[in-house]
Formats: structure tokens, C-alpha cells, sequence
């Protein structure tokens, strides 16, 4: 084992993809938590959602698999001219179809409400509606 | 011929909204929703009286087996589910708000409909799917519109209210979508009977401790357990006096049933009551909420962030019966959530009628109502009662139960804990009764004007009032149905 190996396999950089979308997500959480604008609040909780969406993407992912669309000429059994083809997994791609549509839901639910807030406190900046309703009730 | 009519009881108010929003017509869309909401709780009879006993029924969605095929499975503990979030929402949509939510104009009011039948279609989804993606996808159905339904309180904060409770309840959301991914790694299948036959927990295996914490936290958040209650104040006090009703009746029950199916039928009691040991962090937080909510009670001006912060403690006492993990116990938690819906749904409602005739529920507006309203008063002292836990109402039922689970686990510090915490729910009970029965109105606030809720109002509250002492009397249909659902849970199954 050679030193760059070693390093991969002690750390647990093999699973490069998981550190990459945990980090993407604690980006996100961080921009919620973090940040007064509202929409800037709405685009850190969609940056939240992402990374988890990517996250079914990525353990869907067969090691040397191709995309599930059975080739013309296979057989029922996946095997195509005389050896078995790997298919990555289609489902959690499926889920995610569905978790797309309630992401793109709450986002546009939550810029809705941004607006109307933008209409009664005159400000989209989370800080000042909290000193606006404290001098207004 | 009864699983037949079971899926009914998501489609129909599913398909029922779009009607709403295309007949367009406030009057016929308050029927027409009122009547679909009478059709589902007369399905959800149908089911419990059916199930009763260990029976189960279950329904293939488009012909597909599980564990491949969505399945919809009932059995007592999601006959229960369905019957309490039914019932509710029938005596709440009976309410006559007179002119719908301030928000709302005449003419946009049939979206008003749709959204709350929406609402209702995600938790009845929640209770009766077997599939664990489903869940996800009809937990966000049951969020996305109590959002919008929180928004349309009068006040500018009810906006800012659903905000945050979107951020929170999304992030709560994602949290259960990604416990739900782990477990699917680990057992490649989403039909939850499946994974619980699959899935074999242990300490070691990091990912499946992880689903069960993001699991765990998720659900959390949604279900306003202790910490991670702070949406569920503002939200229940600037929606529209009939949304608060009905989400505190219905939307944490649902929450709490998913909390107990998970810890129980998917990751089992010996797993995470033995090995994990998780009610040394759920008992603590309990008692907290307990004693911290029902303190922030007594402080609150307002009657509704009053009753809100009562729902955060009597949560606290849910998620006690939750960690007992002991038949009776279990039982007392899950015999709460319709004690608590029928008392917590019946206060709302007494609040719409206050807020209908006064125009403000602030403490001080308040004072010597109980002589311009006798009847709205009256149950609004029956519901304080029963918060507090006087035998003869249903707080009692539960609160004897939850006891009696807690000492059956040797557990007495708990018990005397939870009779503590009862004596503040007394303090803030108390407090309302005295402004609203023996204080002399203030003379800026002259109350000759306010007359009697009109019937429309009243009844419904009273039906609820009425429940609350009923079912304090009569234990069979809660407490029997609740231990029935205790046991299937403790037996891991659902």
C-alpha cells in the first residue's frame, strides 16, 4: 500500500462524495442559521436540500454500472451477449424526482411569504422585522 | 369490500381540493369540504370498528405487492390516527368562522378550503401508508399547506410566524428524508415492515445509528419535542383562530405516531431503549418541557400563546409516555393525544369564539367575560380543568395512566414530577378563570356590548367540551383502543 492509499483508506477519503455533500450541507444549514435575509435564509435551505438529494444520488451509484435502460437484444436476465450488464440503481433517482418537486414547492412557498413580509414590515432583512414588531407591536 | 374504501380516505380529499379550486364558490366549497371530512371519519369508524381486536387490513396501490408496491396498511394504532385527525377535523370545519380567515378575501376563499383539505389528505397519508418514502412525501403535503394555513392569520406576524416555521419544519423534513436514505442503504427496501424485518440495529453500525438520530431529530422538530419547540408558540398564536384548533388537535399527534412507529416497529424497543438507552435523553427533555413550557404559560398575556405553550408541555408529557417503553405507559402517551386533541382543539375554539365577539383574547380584554358569555366561559373552564388533570375530565385519564406506566417502571421521582407539573398547569388555568369570572371589566375596555357566541360557534366547541368530560367517564374507546395500539407498537408491529 502506498502512501497516498493509506491516507484515502485511513481518513475515509474513499467516500470522497459523502465528505463532499456534508459539507454542501452544513454550507446550507450554516446560510439558514446564519444569515438575516430572508431570501438569502431560502437559498441556504435549498442548498440543504440539494446535498440531500444528492446524497440518494450518490448511494445509488453501482461501481462500473451504466444507466438502467435494458439494451435492445438482452435478455431478461440483464445478460447481453453472453456476460451481465450493471445497471445503477434507478430508484433512489425516482425518489429524488419527487423530492425535487417538494423542494421547488417549499422554495416558492417561502419567496411567496418573503414577499408578503416584504409588503407588511417594508424590509427583507430578518433583524429589522424583529426591531419593527417590537416598536409596533 | 372495506380495503376497498380504505385508500378512500387519502383520495378523497385529495381530489376534493381541486374541486375546491376550480368550482370556486366559498359557500359550496365549505359544504362540499364539510362533507367529504364526514365521509372520511365515517371510513375511519368503519376501519377501527374493523381492525378492533388485531385485525389488519391492507391495500396494494395499483395492484403492486410489497414489498415493491406502496401498501397501505391499517391496523388499531393507524385506525386511531385516522379516527382522531378525522374527528377533528370535522368538528373544526363545522365551526362557522363567520367570514372565513382575515387574510382571505371573499373571492380567493375556496383556496382557503382546498388548502386545509390538502392538510388533512398529508396527515391521513402519514397514518395510513406503509411505505417510508410515502411518509416523506405526505409529511411535506401536511407541512407545505399548514404553512400556508398559519399565514393567513390577521396579524403581520402570522407571515413572519410561517416563515420560520417553514425553515424549520423543512429542515426537520430533510432531516427524515436523509434517516429514510440510510435505511434504505441498509436494507434496500422502503416498505416498512420490511425494513424492520431486515434491518438488524446494533451500536456498531454507524449507519443505522445515524438514521435513527436524523429520524429521530426530524420528527422532532415537526412534533415540537422540548428544544426544538420554538416554531410552535408564534405559529399557533397568529393563525387564524380555526387553523390553530385544528393543527394542535391533529398535526403533532400525527408526528408523535411517526416518533413511536419508528423507535418501535422499525428500529424495536430492545434496540433503542436497552442498548441505546435513548429515554436518558428523552425523559430529561420531557420533564422539561413539562415544567419549562408550562412555566412560560403562566407568564403569557395572551390567551392563545398561553394555550400554545401548554401544547409544548403537554407534548412533554407524550413523549414521557413514549419513554417508559411499557404497556401502560406507551399507552397513557398515546391515550393523550386524543385526550389532548379533544381539550387543546375545544380551547382554540372557545378562543375563536372570544376573538369572534371581543376581538382580542389578551388576558385584560378579557376580564368578566365569564358574565357576557356564560356558555363560551363554561367550556373553557371544562378544558382548563381537564388540562389540569381534575379526575372526571380526559387530562386525568391520561395523567393516570402515564403515572401508573412511570411507577410501573420504578421510576417515582418522574411520577411526583409529573403531579408538580399539573399544580403549574393549575397556576395558568387558574390565572384565566380568575380575570375571566371575578375581574371587574376595565373601564376603558367596556365589554355591555358582547353577547353569547353565535350557535355556529358554540356547539362545536361544546361538542368537544362535552368529549372531554365523556371520555373522562367512559375509558373503553380511548384507553382500550390506545392499549390495544401499545402493545401491537411493543410487539414491533404496526
Amino acid at each position: 500500500m502506498n502512501l497516498p492509499e493509506a491516507l484515502v483508506s485511513s481518513v475515509g477519503w474513499g467516500l470522497w462524495a459523502y465528505w463532499l455533500l456534508i459539507a454542501l450541507m452544513m454550507v446550507g444549514l450554516y446560510i439558514v442559521i446564519a444569515r438575516d435575509n430572508l431570501i438569502k435564509k431560502v437559498m441556504g435551505l435549498n442548498i440543504f436540500q440539494a446535498a440531500a438529494i444528492l446524497f440518494y444520488v450518490t448511494m445509488a451509484k453501482v461501481e462500473g454500472g451504466t444507466a438502467p435502460i435494458v439494451p435492445a437484444g438482452a435478455d431478461h436476465a440483464g445478460g447481453h451477449g453472453g456476460h451481465e450488464i450493471v445497471y445503477s440503481n434507478p430508484l433512489p433517482h425516482v425518489l429524488m424526482l419527487t423530492a425535487i418537486v417538494v423542494g421547488v414547492a417549499t422554495t416558492a412557498l417561502a419567496l411567496a411569504l418573503a414577499v408578503r413580509i416584504h409588503g407588511d414590515y417594508g424590509t427583507s432583512e430578518e433583524d429589522e422585522a424583529v426591531v419593527y414588531d417590537m416598536e409596533h407591536g | 369490500m372495506i380495503e376497498k374504501i380504505l385508500v378512500l380516505e387519502v383520495v378523497l380529499p385529495l381530489l376534493a381540493a381541486p374541486v375546491c379550486v376550480l368550482v370556486r364558490h366559498p359557500r359550496f366549497c365549505r359544504l362540499f369540504s364539510l362533507g367529504v371530512v364526514a365521509a372520511c371519519f365515517a371510513i375511519a369508524v368503519a376501519l377501527l370498528v374493523e381492525v378492533r381486536g388485531g385485525g389488519v387490513i391492507s391495500y396494494q396501490l395499483g395492484g403492486w405487492p410489497p414489498p415493491l408496491g406502496i401498501e397501505y396498511r391499517v391496523s388499531t394504532i393507524n385506525a386511531y390516527l385516522l379516527a382522531l385527525v378525522t374527528a377533528m377535523a370535522l368538528v373544526v370545519f363545522s365551526f362557522d368562522s363567520r367570514g372565513g380567515p382575515p387574510r382571505v378575501p371573499e373571492q380567493r376563499r375556496h383556496l382557503y378550503y382546498a388548502v386545509f383539505l390538502l392538510c388533512i389528505s398529508g396527515l391521513l397519508g402519514i397514518a395510513i401508508t406503509g411505505d417510508a418514502f410515502n411518509i416523506f412525501v405526505f409529511l411535506e403535503i401536511s407541512s407545505l399547506s399548514s404553512y400556508i394555513l398559519v399565514s393567513l392569520g390577521g396579524h403581520r406576524r402570522a407571515v413572519m410566524s410561517a416563515f420560520y416555521y417553514l425553515v424549520m419544519g423543512t429542515i426537520g423534513g430533510v432531516f427524515f428524508m436523509l434517516g429514510v436514505g440510510l435505511l434504505y442503504q441498509a436494507t434496500g427496501t422502503l416498505n416498512l415492515r420490511d425494513i424492520a424485518a431486515r434491518l438488524e440495529p446494533s451500536l456498531d453500525d454507524r449507519g443505522t445509528v445515524l438514521a435513527l438520530a436524523l429520524l429521530v431529530v426530524g420528527i422532532s422538530i415537526k412534533l415540537a419535542v422540548f428544544p426544538l419547540h420554538h416554531w410552535l408558540p408564534n405559529a399557533y398564536s397568529f393563525a387564524p383562530p380555526k387553523v390553530s384548533a385544528f393543527l394542535a388537535a391533529t398535526a403533532t399527534k400525527v408526528s408523535f405516531y411517526l416518533l413511536a412507529m419508528v423507535l418501535f416497529t422499525i428500529f424495536g424497543a430492545p434496540f433503542v431503549f436497552e442498548e441505546l438507552r435513548l429515554q436518558a435523553v428523552l425523559l430529561p427533555l420531557s420533564i422539561l418541557a413539562m415544567f419549562l413550557a408550562s412555566g412560560a404559560a403562566i407568564f403569557q398575556t395572551d390567551l392563545r400563546r398561553l394555550l400554545a405553550y401548554s401544547s409544548v408541555a403537554q407534548i412533554g408529557y407524550m413523549t414521557l409516555g413514549l419513554s417508559t417503553a411499557n404497556a401502560t405507559g406507551l399507552a397513557g402517551g398515546l391515550v393523550h393525544l386524543f385526550n389532548h386533541a379533544v381539550m387543546k382543539g375545544g380551547l382554540f375554539l372557545v378562543v375563536a369564539c372570544l376573538l369572534y365577539r371581543v376581538g382580542s383574547v389578551h388576558i385584560d380584554a378579557l376580564a368578566g367575560i365569564g358574565r357576557r358569555m356564560p356558555l363560551t366561559s363554561a367550556a373553557l373552564v371544562i378544558g382548563g380543568l381537564s388540562l389540569i388533570g381534575v379526575p372526571g375530565t380526559v387530562g386525568f385519564v391520561s395523567k393516570w395512566y402515564l403515572v401508573s406506566g412511570v411507577l410501573e417502571r420504578g421510576w417515582t421521582a418522574a411520577a411526583v414530577l409529573i403531579l408538580l407539573s399539573s399544580l403549574l398547569a393549575l397556576v395558568y388555568v387558574g390565572k384565566v378563570v380568575e380575570v375571566v369570572y371575578f375581574r371587574k371589566p376595565a373601564e376603558t375596555q367596556p365589554i355591555d356590548h358582547v353577547r353569547e357566541a353565535p350557535l355556529g360557534m358554540l356547539a362545536p366547541a361544546w361538542v368537544l367540551a362535552a368529549a372531554a368530560v365523556f371520555f373522562g367517564l367512559t375509558t373503553d374507546w380511548t384507553y382500550g383502543v390506545a392499549r390495544e395500539a401499545a402493545e401491537l407498537l411493543l410487539a414491533g408491529g404496526i
